[in-house]
């Protein structure tokens, strides 16, 4: 049983954190990130090619974490493998002590460094947590027998931002329904849309895990608003990071809007997602100012 | 040409489970060669219907369910037996079965599956497109393909990249298919279709055989096989 879902199933208020594997073999910076963080939060989610950006495997990444004594979440996404080596890449991550694992389906080819290559999508992450749930009981997708079966604590994810919403909830129960057990959002800035968001899936009895991304600028809350579908920064916060371009640039105003959102998620969800993008060390400061730690 | 077989049967009595009144609709074109929509090969869908105990409320095979304009000027005259309907089940390809959906406010569910020529495409007059995957999921969303309308190919609802007016993250000009799925489902009140989990596709059914992409049946264009070819 991981730390992770047992601080989830005693009612926690659970913090996890997240790394991307750097572009090149060079592990440094990203451990150095993880120092940073690792004391003020449960877990640490590593990226699986985020953004369709080719880097240094999460899978390996995730063990380098467990070896320094980091709990890691594996995020696999299905983009870039068939069923044969996402239900192999599980078992592997099994074979290598890791258990918690977040399955998505992954941004498209197009949107990456690798435009050209072959989107896979044979599964999509319904199907992926139907691959875990399937493993886990002792057989692969093919309903062959396995000599070992895996222990795997699964997770998705959802945006509750989403305009129609109505979609994303009905695809959040079919998650469940394939075995999620954890939920980690997409970046949720404004809190009253994520409350009614919450109110929505009262009916569906597993963690959600709030996601907050750090504002590094005003010019990344517009381009947020611009390009990612399904967060909006409202634009007291744009003024915000506007108004003072050095607390900006520092980090201060990130901290400050990171923690009050997590104050007021803490009676709305089960514990907070935070997406540092290389601003890890701001995080024991994020959890010390939301009351946390 | 757009190649198709009929559903088994057990896979279209259950698309048609909850209707009690259904319009069968046919296409004399590829699917007419195919014997597996045209008026003739009618008669056994609506025989499986009627033992199953359903009302047939009508039939029609039209010249091309592929053009839209053919469906809506043909079917005129059937529209109150078509709207009295619960479904409509169509027998033809995939593109024809969306050409469908988009015309008649009815379930236009799928009799058939469209099989994999290994390349090769009909012309058609619209933008529903049809990947002949061998495995249809019209029934299951509302007569809008999520395999050639999705990006990602998705069958169980869609990503977290719609945006807000209903785009794909990859193309902002390019409608979201989840999104129009939606509204569809939302149009003919069948949005609880969206919640059934849809299980893996089966992309063994992808591939077409040797013989069916070189048979001469299929491949109208290919040379007759001379006698004597073999000594």
């Amino acid at each position: 049983m991981s730390e992770f879902s047992e601080a989830l199933q005693q009612d926690e208020f659970v913090v996890t954190g997240e790394i991307g594997p750097p572009k090149g073999t060079n592990l440094e910076h990203c451990m150095e990130e993880v120092n940073e963080l690792r004391d003020s939060v449960k877990a640490v989610n590593v990226t699986d090619l985020q953004s369709a950006v080719m880097r240094v495997g999460s899978l390996a990444t995730c063990r380098v974490l467990k070896d320094r004594g980091v709990e890691p979440i594996y995020q696999l996404v299905c983009r870039d493998r068939n069923r044969l080596a996402l239900q192999s890449d599980l078992l592997s991550a099994s074979a290598l002590g890791i258990e918690n694992v977040l399955c998505l389906t992954g941004d498209h080819t197009l949107l990456g460094d690798h435009s050209d290559a072959q989107p896979v999508f044979d599964l999509e992450s319904v199907g992926l947590l139907q691959a875990v749930e399937t493993l886990c009981s002792g057989e692969d997708m093919a309903g062959n027998e396995l000599d070992g079966s895996p222990e795997l604590f699964p997770g998705a994810v959802v945006t509750p931002g989403a305009d129609p919403v109505e979609p994303q909830i009905m695809r959040m129960e079919k998650k469940v329904e394939a075995g999620a057990r954890f939920f980690q959002t997409q970046a949720v800035f404004d809190l009253d849309q994520f409350s009614g968001f919450m109110n929505r899936v009262e009916h569906l009895d597993v963690p959600v895990l709030g996601g907050i991304l750090l504002l590094k600028s005003a010019g990344m809350a517009k381009f947020l608003n611009g390009n990612i579908s399904g967060v909006q920064v409202p634009q007291r916060l744009i003024d915000r990071l506007d108004a003072d371009k050095e607390k900006a640039k520092s980090g201060e105003t990130a901290v400050k809007i990171a923690a009050q959102t997590i104050r007021g998620m803490r009676d709305l969800c089960d514990g907070v997602h935070i997406m540092a993008l290389g601003w890890g060390g701001l995080v024991p400061q994020i959890v010390d100012e939301a009351g946390l730690s | 040409m757009l190649v198709t077989e009929l559903k088994p049967e057990d896979e279209l009595l259950a698309e048609v489970d909850e209707d009690g009144k259904v319009f069968v609709l046919g296409c004399d074109g590829c699917a007419g060669a195919c014997e597996t929509g045209g008026a003739e090969n009618l008669p056994r869908l609506i025989d499986l219907l009627e033992e199953a105990g359903k009302t047939v409320t009508g039939r029609k095979s039209v010249e091309f369910l592929c053009d839209k304009s053919l469906i809506r000027s043909t079917l005129r005259p059937y529209a109150s037996s078509i709207m009295e309907s619960d479904s409509v089940l169509v027998a033809t390809c995939g593109i024809g079965v969306q050409c469908v959906a988009d015309s008649v406010l009815r379930r236009a569910r799928p009799a058939c599956n469209t099989l994999n020529m290994g390349g090769s495409r009909g012309t058609w007059p619209g933008t529903e497109r049809c990947a002949e995957c061998g495995d249809c999921l019209l029934d299951k969303t509302g007569g809008i393909c999520p395999i050639t309308t999705c990006a990602k190919q998705m069958v169980n609802g869609p990503c977290g990249g719609t945006t807000e007016d209903g785009k794909c993250e990859v193309d902002d000009e390019r409608e979201c298919g989840w999104y129009r799925i939606y509204r569809r489902l939302q149009d003919l009140e069948a949005l609880e279709q969206m919640q059934e989990l849809v299980p893996p596709k089966e992309y063994g059914r992808y591939l077409p055989s040797y013989e069916r992409m070189t048979g001469e049946f299929w491949a109208v264009d290919a040379p007759a096989e001379e006698a004597g070819d073999d000594e």
